[in-house]
């Protein structure tokens, strides 16, 4: 690694962490600019239980100061206690949630990247074929559909229509729907990036330049083409998660999953505004992070590269 | 006679007056053709933008004229007659169905309009909530666009044009704001400002479209405008540079010349394609957070609240989520392969 790819990184990860910064910052001063108390939905408080509440929730204190206590408590993964969840912690309601839905998630993931890769150089490799333009028309129908549609008519079709497998993400094959509904979209994308970088790949002077030394047809797909052309889709793996996690806020609301999406959508509609705060930043951090290693992975992967 | 082929001696004929035959060969057969007018052409060969554009058009008229002669309204309850009870078998009437008092009038002999789409639980007309949503979902993502375009174009030429400080400044600002996560920024940002904005906005001329629809404005001028002025303080940069601007420069054009004909044509090929490409991604953000109870207010129906509300019911009537879901994949998707196409025929640059 020379210097100058050292102090790529060292810059992309300091504006990581001033990203990260700006996401908590902003999360709580929209927060603060929200009218009205948190307690106001309680019924009617003396002043002095009210008094009790804020102080209980370090509301007394200025601005600034509940500002720097957040902050800090942010980066200890401690967002204090839910507003309408008693007694409990939005980082534990956000750690219950997690585990769900990051099972779905990286099942997604893998699910998506692995056949998107494999059907988008295949049909490179078939270019034209009746193979090739079935897979296009798919996938252009399925970048152009929103999760939450997608979501409903996979429903429809397979829990209701055809009965084959659970509406209810609670209940045992529950998850397999939730899983395809997130993942349809990132294959297509994968799918078209694949076939279109693999298509620029074999048009490449060095890949004739192979065959014309008499290189099989098969060595040069696996030791030349493959390799060069999932360039590209390491750079998607952050924008894919960021898919996958606003998408899981409707699919685990479609099918009744009890992960964090859920919980995000049921804290806005509930104003818990401790719970909005905390997912939000969580949420986020992890997005900033994956776009973090996704631009690293980039740059090493491919020195040719130069990212301004 | 034949000629010496080594002679000196000049052909005479050759300076001879055009005869009428060959000064039409100078005639140019065509006539010229603007920038315009080959994209359009261009444009009109491509059959898949072409047939997209025939469906957008079809839906925005339909969106636009349907309810001018409609007999119902979207946020009519047929069953709710004032004066009278209510009456229920208005609600949840399948597509094609009558109510029993329509029954009535049509054994009478009197006519009724079909409920094409049958009514929803409130005893509202299907055809035309969907009709109505269309019709928000359409000018929720027309007008977003415009006002990414403004403000985007705003923020870009001054970093363009300015340079220095204000461009390093701008600039960085675009950075951060583009490696925010959007779309939670986005719930965020509407779940706070109908908070916010509440009832301020009653008796001013924003309560027609109520505080959600406002606050999506506002959130898509604060959060979408980064990849507009990226755009267009490349363009301004790169074509100060170009050699053909150095070219009407060197034989005299003044400033006013080179930015009409010029900058601005080579300019807005591209800003009206980004533009273009923009709508389908606002009128996917409105339904997402319509489905999620954060877009429009209720009774006014969008595509993505008719597929929320459908939901609940979707085992018993699962073609009133059917229909709202087909409708907005249409739009979305003819929206992008036209766009696609709008940029093939304009900008065959960006496409090599």
């Amino acid at each position: 690694m020379d210097s100058k790819t050292l102090r790529y990184i060292i810059k992309r990860i300091l504006m990581a962490f001033v990203t990260l910064w700006a996401v908590v910052t902003v999360t709580f001063f929209v927060m603060k600019a929200v009218p009205g108390d948190p307690f106001a939905s309680e019924k009617a408080i003396t002043p002095a239980a009210k008094a009790a509440l804020e102080a209980k929730y370090g509301l007394d204190k200025p601005l600034m100061e509940q500002y720097k206590n957040y902050l800090v408590g942010a980066m200890h993964f401690d967002f204090g206690p839910s507003l309408k969840q008693r007694g409990r912690n939005v980082s534990d309601i956000i750690l219950d949630g997690m585990q769900t839905s990051a099972r779905i998630g990286v099942i997604a993931l893998l699910v998506a990247t692995s056949i998107g890769i494999v059907l988008g150089s295949t049909a490179a490799l078939h270019r034209n074929t009746v193979f090739d333009r079935i897979i296009m028309v798919f996938t252009t129908a399925f970048v152009s559909m929103p999760s939450f549609i997608m979501g409903t008519l996979l429903l429809l079709l397979f829990s209701v229509q055809l009965h084959w497998l659970p509406a209810n993400g609670t209940e045992p094959g529950g998850l397999i729907l939730p899983i395809v509904t997130l993942s349809l979209y990132p294959m297509s994308y994968i799918t078209r990036l694949t076939r279109s970088s693999m298509l620029d790949v074999l048009g490449q002077d060095y890949i004739r330049t192979a065959k014309a030394k008499g290189v099989s047809e098969k060595n040069v797909i696996w030791h030349h083409a493959l390799k060069n052309s999932l360039i590209p889709v390491i750079t998607y793996f952050g924008p894919e998660l960021a898919y996958i996690v606003t998408g899981s806020l409707v699919v685990e609301q479609i099918f009744a999953v009890p992960g964090i999406g859920r919980s995000f959508v049921n804290s806005i509609t509930g104003r818990d505004y401790t719970l909005i705060m905390g997912t939000t930043v969580v949420l986020a951090s992890l997005i900033v992070i994956m776009n973090l290693l996704s631009d690293i992975m980039y740059k090493l992967v491919d020195p040719r590269i130069t990212l301004e | 006679m034949t000629k010496n082929p080594l002679s000196m001696q000049f052909d005479v004929e050759d300076f001879l007056p055009a005869t009428e035959e060959e000064k039409a060969y100078l005639v140019q057969m065509r006539p010229s053709s603007t920038f315009f007018k080959d994209g359009c052409k261009r444009l009109m060969k491509n059959k898949v933008a072409f047939v997209s554009m025939i469906v957008i058009i079809l839906i925005a008229l339909s969106s636009i004229f349907v309810p001018m002669f409609w007999p119902y309204s979207y946020e009519q309850q047929l069953g709710v007659q004032p004066g009278m009870p209510v009456d229920a078998s208005f609600n949840n009437l399948a597509p094609m169905e009558y109510s029993r008092t329509e029954q009535t009038t049509i054994s009478q002999g009197g006519k009724v309009f079909p409920h094409v789409f049958g009514t929803d639980a409130a005893g509202r007309d299907y055809f035309i909530r969907v009709v109505y949503g269309t019709r928000i979902s359409l000018a929720v993502g027309f007008f977003a666009s415009l006002i990414v375009l403004v403000v985007g174009m705003t923020m870009g030429s001054i970093a363009g044009f300015m340079g220095g400080r204000v461009d390093m400044a701008i600039m960085r600002l675009v950075d951060l704001i583009y490696s925010l996560p959007d779309m939670l920024m986005v719930i965020l940002l509407a779940a706070v400002m109908r908070e916010s904005i509440g009832d301020s906005l009653d008796g001013t001329i924003f309560q027609a479209i109520g505080p959600n629809i406002l606050s999506l404005f506002i959130i898509f001028a604060l959060l979408y405008w980064c990849s507009m002025a990226r755009l267009i303080r490349g363009q301004i940069l790169s074509l100060r540079e170009q050699e053909y601007v150095l070219a009407a420069e060197a034989t005299g054009a003044g400033a006013r010349w080179i930015i009409t004909k010029h900058l601005i044509p080579n300019c807005i090929s591209v800003i009206i394609i980004s533009t273009a490409l923009q709508i389908p991604s606002a009128i996917f953000t409105e339904s997402f957070l319509s489905f999620l109870g954060l877009g429009v207010n209720a009774p006014m129906p969008s595509l993505g609240s008719l597929a929320s509300d459908a939901l609940n019911g979707i085992s018993t009537y699962p073609y009133r989520l059917a229909i709202p879901a087909i409708v907005i994949s249409l739009i979305v998707l003819g929206l992008n392969l036209f766009g696609d196409g709008l940029r093939d025929a304009f900008d065959p640059k960006l496409n090599q």
